[in-house]
């Protein structure tokens, strides 16, 4: 297994494809963030105290506790490249924030890439959970249990009144932040889906593109999340997303069905045209290739398309961004060849269906 | 839905974790005596005057209309007009230098200002010690005033060993 897997391939664990819901649900995910008593934040730390800051929560993972994980990577940000970054960032393993502003910033990474744990974020410790479909239950238990392994060896910053301490106060209490990937074509393209955020962001969740906070929902995918994190238990915080997301969820599925009888014609045009496209075109934007290929996950779940797999347009979510192609075919790419590189991606991987 | 807050959430405070990438070079300029760098772009410079807006509306208030200056962690050394500016902490210490400021601003941004959630196994094992060591010096004091001095004595021990082990 080469050093360098987790950015030469495109597939995680959350893009398999599996899991309940995942004709509507991509992903689940929770992160927890927590910080060691007493040191600065990693904003205000200065180089030896982030350093060892770092070096006691690599222990961590050294000291063999997170061993039930699996064979553990742990990578120093300052040993990868920008491009190197800029995959684990499309691949959501990492945020933009660690990528970009860390200093002595680290990863520690799970095989199958479900579970990546940043080390001097804005806050000292991040532990994400990323899981294939519906499953944020899931993600908050494993999250939970590998923040109890952490809690042994570190003395997190906690006080009885305001719960666990974060840097930015939008995250004290509770510290977890819970999210659901939903792809929602059908709400789009009857117009619900306006109406469904409003009612969704009323209700205290907040909902962000594939690319988190002031991404756009390309390719119809809507990121719903928690903001509260004082005052509501995890438990709670998760059940309320859970509900919410379910009953999105629902009304997706009644929204595909709607279309199916009432404009079949119409919804079959829109999706073969953009496989047409897909399979034919020698030029292609992320916009339009995250718009048709929305359409063709649409057909996948109407049962208009067969042979293409939900894990195979997982990947193609992130192997034609930007950073992705560049890695895969040099960094000198054009944004023209960049595009004319993402067709043919696009057009072979379709061709396979694989 | 229970449990559930009905009113949308201030959103001009959770854009303001976009920006919040430049609070980090804006803080080293500020560590280095650089002074202020300006975020980015306009849209930017909005958001950050919408949080700054905020939290200089909730201090003003918490003191009766008079702004106080010179407020700063005494562990990490952040003002709370840095604090205003950046809508960051610069360590855990933060929270109780700048507490009495804190309530309005958490109520407002989590609809709460106190934690239910999961507790440190540790500190939740501390808690615990205290309260023992509280009832034990409750039942010490009734036996000296029983004059049970042995039983007395054989608490003290305990109590002392109970505070050991949460101080160590
Ligand atoms: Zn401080």
């Amino acid at each position: 297994m080469s050093k360098r897997k987790y950015v030469k391939q495109p597939l995680s664990e959350w893009m398999k494809g599996e899991g309940p819901d995942s004709d509507v649900v991509i992903s689940s995910r929770v992160r927890i963030a927590r910080n060691i008593r007493s040191m600065p934040f990693p904003m205000m730390a200065e180089p030896q105290q982030s350093q060892s800051v770092m070096e006691q929560l690599l222990d961590v993972a050294e000291s063999g506790r997170l061993n039930g994980l699996g064979q553990l990577e742990r990578i120093r940000l300052s040993d990868l490249t920008e491009l190197e970054k800029l995959v684990l960032v499309e691949k959501h393993l990492i945020s933009p924030n660690l990528a970009n502003e860390s200093r002595n910033g680290a990863l520690i990474l799970s095989p199958n890439e479900a579970i990546s744990i940043m080390i001097n974020e804005e806050d000292h410790l991040r532990i994400q959970c990323l899981c294939s479909g519906f499953q944020i239950r899931q993600a908050w238990d494993w999250a939970s249990k590998i923040d109890d392994i952490f809690e042994e060896q570190v003395d997190y910053a906690f006080d009885e009144k305001h719960g666990y301490l974060t840097s930015c106060p939008t995250n004290v209490g509770t510290g977890i932040r819970a999210s659901v990937m939903m792809h929602l074509p059908a709400l789009v393209i009857t117009g619900q889906i306006n109406r469904i955020l409003s009612a969704v962001t009323q209700v205290g969740l907040a909902v962000r593109g594939l690319y988190g906070e002031g991404s756009e929902a390309a390719g119809n995918l809507f990121q719903v999340s928690n903001q509260i994190t004082l005052g509501q238990s995890e438990q709670e915080i998760i059940e309320n997303l859970h509900q919410v997301a379910r009953q999105m969820i629902e009304h997706e599925k009644a929204a595909r069905t709607k279309l199916l009888s009432e404009s079949r014609p119409r919804v079959e045009d829109r999706i073969r045209r953009s496989f047409g496209i897909l399979t034919q075109a020698m030029i292609m934007d992320s916009k339009e290739a995250s718009q048709r290929l929305s359409d063709i996950r649409l057909g996948v779940h109407l049962g208009l398309i067969d042979d293409v797999k939900d894990q195979t347009l997982n990947e193609l979510l992130v192997s034609t961004q930007p950073g992705f192609l560049q890695q895969t075919y040099g960094e000198a790419l054009s944004p023209e060849q960049r595009d004319m590189t993402r067709a043919e991606l696009i057009r072979s991987r379709l061709a396979t269906g694989s | 839905m229970p449990g559930m807050r009905q009113t949308p959430r201030n959103a001009a405070f959770y854009e303001n974790r976009e920006w919040g990438k430049n609070g980090a070079a804006y803080l080293r300029n500020v560590r280095q005596g650089k002074g202020r760098t300006h975020p980015g772009n306009a849209s930017r410079v909005s958001i950050h005057s919408l949080l700054s807006g905020l939290l200089d509306f909730e201090a003003t208030k918490a003191n009766g209309g008079t702004k106080q200056v010179g407020l700063q962690c005494e562990n990490c050394g952040m003002t709370y007009t840095q604090f205003s500016k950046i809508g960051r902490f610069g360590c855990s210490h933060c929270y109780k230098q700048f507490s009495e400021r804190l309530d309005p601003l958490l109520k407002r941004v989590h609809g709460n200002t106190v934690h239910v959630g999961k507790v440190p196994k540790r500190a939740g094992g501390k808690l615990k010690t205290k309260r023992d060591i509280d009832r034990l010096k409750k039942e010490m004091q009734g036996k000296i005033e029983r004059e049970d001095f042995e039983a007395a004595a054989q608490l003290r021990d305990r109590i002392r060993e109970l505070e050991k082990e949460m101080n160590g």
